[in-house]
């Protein structure tokens, strides 16, 4: 066995695939741009033939890097041998899958900047209600307050209840109660949001005995049964990194372990609980299903949460957009200023959180 | 036994601050599985009403909860299916991006990106669904009809709109890929560091070096996953509602104007303006889709908890 496979080796050491050829180093790169030349100057003929209406850049984009992917495969191939080609191919391919996500996201964006900013920079917007409206004009003041009213409940009760078990589960927790909430509480993370709007509904349908219940405060009940299994998990994770020797160094000085906890692995933790919970807002804000159910919808202002609908910003784009009236491009107008607002806010959360926890994290000194 | 020194065992002093404290966190602990069996409960208790309901109470041709809530349930799970065949290779695709291809100071950034999709509203992935998404994909599927629509699932006639199951299946896909790709990107990124430079040091190549070590390792990992995400697609609500053109069939075509609407869209659609036993029906749809979600969730969460490593990427 061992006989032969020497006298292949000597027989054909050109074949041997560790001493192949390599391709020069930014031959990829050279690839891709002449894969989308030769796929425009395609196109491009076919425009002037007329055998294509107009140039596209997208068909461009798209055929040059099916192609590049082919010729790249070929040339590694035939340089390098067919383990290096298949090794080419696959970056390309994972490469090209991540762009092709990034892809609706910018999509998404774009439109509704473009979509959005007209209705958004009307004056009107963020100092009217829809009451009496029909067409043009009007706002969405009653579901900006809306929003925030039942999201901050929604907080004010999760992030307690929340934290409180986070720490149950880093600090006191062990045995079968912690791993019970351990495990229910990521099973919690998948509920559908229409759940839990639904839950809130037979909840409070059956305390008031209303059958038609639709109030803002069942809103923020719905919304606190998604926040909560977030808050417990990021803030599990952050009060996990508080290192041990804090907390020793703490009993050591003869600090009780409530007041250890309080003043000591809180506040070292808190860059990343505040995070925590910034992103767990921006998860909720946008929730429609839920308030749809059980907040209902209006055109006009409610500041108070146990009485009548309430208008929220996400079913203020679902009813804009479902329910257009004659002059339908004014709906639409208001609908896409409403998404680019929730969009906003959650972008901003979501960067005030990162800034946060980059600014405030602890310096731990390794 | 008499020279044996009684050893006092070493206690803290059990201070009321203490207890109050250690009892609070308890309480609320509890409280979660409190609050999980409440939505079970008030759920059921709502919903049964509907399961002995009169035959006209149901819209379409429905005679009993079963008939109705069955193509309901088919409609769920078909275009989750779907969303999740498209979205698992590429979220795979995305995390070993991230994780193995992308360069070392780029990776969290990009990481970061893609978990911007997760943050976009579904209200506003319904919007975009209907006003971009839809006419763009509709000449390609007057195409597929035209020349693949001797494959069942292409089957003609082609919607005009767009607004088809195929469309809900992208859309979902779109949303449940943040998921599934920041778990996965976890995971591989856990491969131990000495099986990834021992394949590399062997000679293989990097991609070589990705099916003998880290796809092997994160298997698991994956399956949970994609369950997560088959979970979150499952219950998918405003941009089935608002993209779908909705029936109540049993419909395998994709690019017809007649599909399969879902249990959550149902719902969405038809609570406003329920009333009486109607609202129970509802219910008991929404009670169904909790039970789905739940059982793939525990499953999934069964598989990562066997390998504890896991349990910190969320």
């Amino acid at each position: 066995m061992s006989l032969t496979r020497t006298t292949a080796a000597t027989a054909a050491p050109l074949t041997n695939s560790l001493t192949a050829g390599k391709l020069p180093r930014h031959s990829p790169l050279i690839v891709l741009l002449a894969s989308w030349l030769v796929t425009g100057a395609f196109f491009f003929v076919l425009m002037l033939s007329g055998a294509a209406e107009g140039f596209t850049i997208v068909g461009t984009l798209f055929f040059g890097t099916v192609v590049y992917c082919v010729a790249i495969f070929l040339l590694s191939y035939y340089v390098e041998g067919v383990r290096k080609a298949k090794d080419r191919l696959v970056t390309a391919l994972v490469t090209v899958a991540f762009v092709v996500a990034l892809l609706p996201l910018f999509s998404l964006v774009f439109t509704t900047l473009v979509n959005g900013l007209p209705a958004f920079l009307t004056p009107s917007f963020f100092t009217q209600s829809q009451r009496n409206v029909v067409g043009e004009g009007g706002g969405a003041l009653h579901a900006v307050i809306g929003t925030l009213l039942i999201t901050g409940v929604a907080t004010l009760i999760s992030v307690p209840i929340g934290l409180l078990s986070a720490i149950y589960l880093t600090e006191y927790g062990r045995g079968r109660l912690a791993r019970a909430i351990t495990f229910f509480v990521d099973v919690m993370t998948g509920i559908p949001s229409i759940v839990a709007g639904l839950f809130a509904f037979a909840l409070f349908s059956l305390l008031f005995n209303d059958p038609g219940i639709r109030f803002g405060f069942g809103g923020a009940i719905a919304l606190t049964v998604l926040m909560i299994p977030v808050v417990v998990r990021s803030s599990e994770e952050m009060l996990k990194l508080v290192p041990n020797e804090l907390r020793e160094a703490a009993y050591a000085l003869g600090v009780p372990k409530w007041l250890t906890i309080l003043k000591v692995v809180l506040p070292t933790s808190l860059a990343g609980i505040v995070t925590g919970i910034m992103i767990s807002i921006s998860r909720v804000i946008g929730e429609t299903a839920p308030l749809l159910i059980i907040s209902g919808f209006t055109a006009s202002m409610n500041y108070d949460l146990f009485n009548e609908r309430m208008m929220t910003l996400p079913v203020f784009v679902y009813t804009q957009y479902a329910n257009q009236g004659a002059d339908t491009q004014s709906y639409l107008d208001r609908a896409w200023a409403g998404a680019l607002t929730l969009i906003l806010i959650v972008m901003l959360l979501n960067l005030g959180a990162r800034v946060i926890a980059r600014i405030f994290s602890p310096k731990l000194g390794r | 036994m008499t020279t044996a020194v009684e050893r006092p065992t070493l206690k803290a002093k059990e201070r009321p601050g203490d207890r109050i404290f250690s009892t609070s966190t308890i309480v609320s602990g509890s409280l979660i599985l409190a609050i999980l069996a409440a939505v079970a409960v008030f759920l059921l208790v709502q919903s049964l009403p509907a399961f002995v309901a009169d035959p006209e109470k149901f819209k379409g041709d429905a005679t009993n909860f079963w008939q109705y809530v069955g193509p309901l349930a088919f409609g769920t799970l078909w275009s989750a299916f779907l969303a999740l065949l498209m979205a698992v290779p590429i979220a795979i695709g995305i995390a070993l991006f991230i994780s193995h291809y992308a360069p070392r100071k780029l990776a969290q950034g990009l990481g970061y990106l893609i978990d911007l999709l997760a943050a976009v509203p579904s209200v506003v992935f319904g919007l975009w669904g209907i006003g971009v998404l839809a006419p763009l994909v509709q000449p390609f599927y007057t195409n597929l009809v035209e020349w693949f629509g001797w494959f069942p699932l292409f089957a003609g006639p082609v919607s005009g709109t767009g607004r088809t199951t195929l469309t809900v299946a992208i859309v979902l896909a779109v949303m449940v890929l943040p998921i599934i790709t920041a778990l996965s990107r976890e995971i591989f990124l856990q491969t131990p560091v000495l099986y990834e430079e021992a394949s590399l040091a062997l000679g293989a190549t990097r991609w070589e070096m990705i099916t003998m070590a880290v796809l092997p390792f994160g298997r698991a990992g994956i399956i949970s996953a994609s369950m997560l995400g088959l979970g979150r697609a499952l219950g998918e609500t405003m941009a089935v509602a608002m993209v779908l053109s909705p029936s109540r069939d049993v419909i395998f075509q994709l690019l017809t104007s007649q599909n399969p609407t879902t249990i959550a869209a149902n719902i969405a659609l038809n609570f406003p303006e329920a009333n009486g036993v109607g609202v129970n029906i509802l219910l008991a749809t929404g009670l169904i889709l909790f039970v789905i979600t739940l059982v793939v969730n525990m499953i999934a969460r069964v598989i990562i908890n066997r390998r504890k490593a896991f349990s910190g990427a969320n």
